[in-house]
């Protein structure tokens, strides 16, 4: 069982996510941000589980979807408003934006723009962290669309042939951008992993308590030397595939949609256990919502009046 | 001469409409040739340009593939050398990088290697392009990689007919054909014939005559360098843009008369500026023109930097009407 400390403390994490996405979505719509956004609204408990499992010197890799997997990392809330605006106080001084936020501090070795990309990094930090002598443990996470990816038989083959204390992180939200994942994916997900040896576990991704639960459990045996895992959560993601992408029901049905929101919605189903088992009430949860808008909204004025970074800067950081 | 045969006839449709009408047309001449590609059926890719093409050719034709690109290049370089006449789409020109070994190991060397026997008729369609906001992963224009190598061929089109014609082209070539378009130019019009007619390679096209330099540009630079032709009218100066169109084959002659004729010659170019296509294409123009240069041959790309994200840092990073029309202005020794 998670003690009731720790299901409040997810909670937040998971709204903080939920909020941050919102208002990321509205600095696009009010023209504020430049370029696009793949918001993590509806995977919130994948990233909050599994990242709550880790220790804050386990590292992480990220996608394109990636905010969330910041976020629940430990990143600020303003120095992400402030890269996604292309602000100088950005986690990426505004060289990245969006797809591409690092926090070295925390463990996250960047999100990235190109699909699959990060398999060889988060394996390469597990090498890298065996080599080192370290227990530290490294997440890979990625959508069911860079099962496409050859990169990631690749590096899973040698993971499992050098037991690298690495955990394959697969969030099938069932869409690869436009197209649904059984037109581009053959065979079972988890067979894909199996063949190289690799234990896999496949779970319902809403469900922050169970993504915890497991992960940690697949985090300690990395811990312990006992080699790479798969582990796949079901989950969706409620919006676009990205913050331009408002007419889709040509590749997704509305009602799939609607049923997700309302039945499998990760935020509420959290509150509604916190309710149910009386950890707290209602009230104690719309103040902590209150609290948390707060948070978002000072971050996304600290983003806003940031400055832009100087221009000389452009050439700077090529090169270490 | 290009120019005039977009007046005699046609309609102003968009680059992305033109790109689409030249696949449809070919399609339809020929059953062998298909698409391959993600999301190209339904979602007709994300920038709209293969809209409606399932409708007609149905997904036998139109193929959804899954996010595989080194595995659609491939299956394309086997397609092509066993009787087919694929077309893979690769969404980012950032994503060659995927499939380089397919297209310069594979693709590119067929035919050579098998003594002239088996071809590889394919077209990979891809983008270029900076100042979208897309940061360093997808910006880039990458045109050069495949420019050095032998046995691909190059095309770089920066009008709407130019890329029906040139598209056309790719897809009854024998060669495998990388294909470049710009993602800033797809809505942009200009008037294209409705019916066949195709551009042939290595022809640059003289996209405005003028005397005192030679403005030489590819793809997006195109469109800049008219501009910079504009600014430049203002202070008297006379420039002459002439578009490549295709990088291999390189139209030389036109390249160097036309340096011959204005004394003057400053190549301009999205892709990286070092070891850019400008360079060979400079290197081109001093050569040949040697004996008539008023002025060393200059050359301007983007910025050696990964394309930032920031507004203000990714427009310094590519050259802009103003600055094509500076460094031609200094080359005049106007300045
Ligand atoms: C190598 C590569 N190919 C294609 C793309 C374009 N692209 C961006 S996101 C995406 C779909 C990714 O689907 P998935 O991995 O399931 O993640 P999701 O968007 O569903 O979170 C595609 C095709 C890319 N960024 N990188």
């Amino acid at each position: 069982m998670v003690d009731s400390d720790k299901l409040l403390r997810f909670y937040r994490q998971m709204l903080k996510i939920r909020l941050f996405e919102e208002q990321v979505n509205q600095l696009y719509l009010g023209a504020k941000m430049p370029g696009l956004a793949h918001l993590y609204i509806g995977q919130e408990a994948v990233a909050v589980g599994v990242c709550e499992a880790l220790r804050a010197d386990d590292y992480i890799t990220s996608t394109h979807r990636g905010h969330g997997h910041c976020l629940a990392k430990g990143a600020a809330i303003d120095k992400m408003f402030a890269e996604l605006l292309g602000k100088a106080d950005g986690y990426c001084r505004g060289k990245g934006g969006s797809m591409h936020i690092a926090d070295q501090e925390r463990g996250n070795l960047g999100a990235n723009a190109i699909v699959g990309g990060s398999a060889g990094i988060a394996t390469g930090a597990a090498l890298s962290a065996k080599m080192r002598g370290t227990d530290q443990v490294a997440v890979c996470f990625f959508g069911e669309g860079a099962l496409g990816q050859g990169l990631l038989y690749e590096c899973m083959n040698m993971a499992a042939l050098w037991k690298l204390p690495v955990i394959y992180l697969c969030e099938n939200n069932m869409y690869n951008e436009y197209t649904h994942y059984s037109e581009t994916t053959a065979g079972t997900i988890e067979g894909r992993a199996q063949a190289f040896g690799i234990p896999t576990e496949t779970i319902e991704g809403q469900d922050v308590e169970l993504v915890y639960r497991t992960a940690s459990k697949l985090i300690e045996r990395a811990r312990k030397s006992d080699g790479p895992s798969f582990l796949l959560c079901n989950t969706y993601r409620f919006h676009g595939h990205h913050v331009g992408d408002i007419d889709r029901a040509y590749y997704r049905p509305k009602k799939e949609e609607e049923e997700w929101k309302e039945r499998r919605d990760p935020v509420k189903l959290l509150a509604d256990k916190l309710v149910r088992s009386e950890i707290v009430d209602r009230q104690f949860l719309a103040g902590t919502e209150s609290e948390i808008a707060g948070e978002i909204k000072s971050g996304a004025d600290f983003a806003l009046n940031a400055p832009y970074p100087d221009a000389t800067e452009v050439d700077q950081d090529v090169y270490a | 001469m290009a120019k005039q045969a977009q007046t005699t006839a046609g309609r102003a449709i968009t680059f992305a409409q033109a790109i689409n009408e030249a696949l449809a047309e070919e399609m339809r001449r020929d059953p062998k040739v298909f698409i391959l590609g993600e999301d190209v059926a339904e979602a007709g890719t994300p920038f709209k340009v293969l809209s409606g093409l399932v409708k007609e050719f149905g997904k036998e034709r139109v193929i959804d593939s899954p996010i595989s690109e080194a595995g659609i290049a491939g299956i394309c370089v086997g397609a092509a050398m066993t009787g087919m006449r694929p077309v893979v789409d690769i969404m980012f020109g950032d994503f060659a990088t995927l499939v380089m070994d397919q297209m310069v190991n594979q693709a590119a060397k067929t035919h050579y290697m098998s003594g002239g026997k088996l071809t590889v008729p394919m077209v990979m369609r891809t983008t270029l392009g900076a100042t979208r906001r897309s940061a360093a992963q997808h910006s880039q224009s990458l045109h050069a990689w495949f420019s050095h190598i032998p046995g691909l061929k190059v095309v770089l089109p920066a009008t709407p007919y130019d890329a029906k014609g040139l598209l056309k082209t790719a897809i009854r070539d024998d060669n495998p054909v990388v294909f470049f378009e710009d993602k800033m130019m797809y809505q942009q019009k200009g008037v294209v014939p409705a019916q066949d007619y195709t551009i042939p390679f290595g022809v640059a096209d003289v996209k405005r005559a003028g005397k005192d330099i030679t403005l030489v540009a590819t793809s997006s630079m195109v469109e800049v360098s008219l501009k910079a032709a504009e600014i430049l009218q203002a202070s008297n100066i006379s420039a002459e843009v002439v578009d490549v169109r295709t990088t291999v084959p390189l139209d030389k002659e036109t390249l160097i008369a036309s340096a011959q004729k204005t004394t003057r010659a400053l190549v301009v170019d999205e892709g990286y500026e070092r070891y850019g296509v400008t360079a060979e294409i400079a290197s081109v123009i001093a050569d040949g023109a040697f004996y008539y240069l008023d002025a060393p041959v200059k050359r301007m790309g983007a910025m050696d930097v990964p394309v930032p994200f920031s507004p203000v840092l990714e427009d310094q990073t590519v050259p802009t009407p103003e600055s094509v029309a500076e460094t031609a202005r200094k080359l005049c020794g106007k300045m």
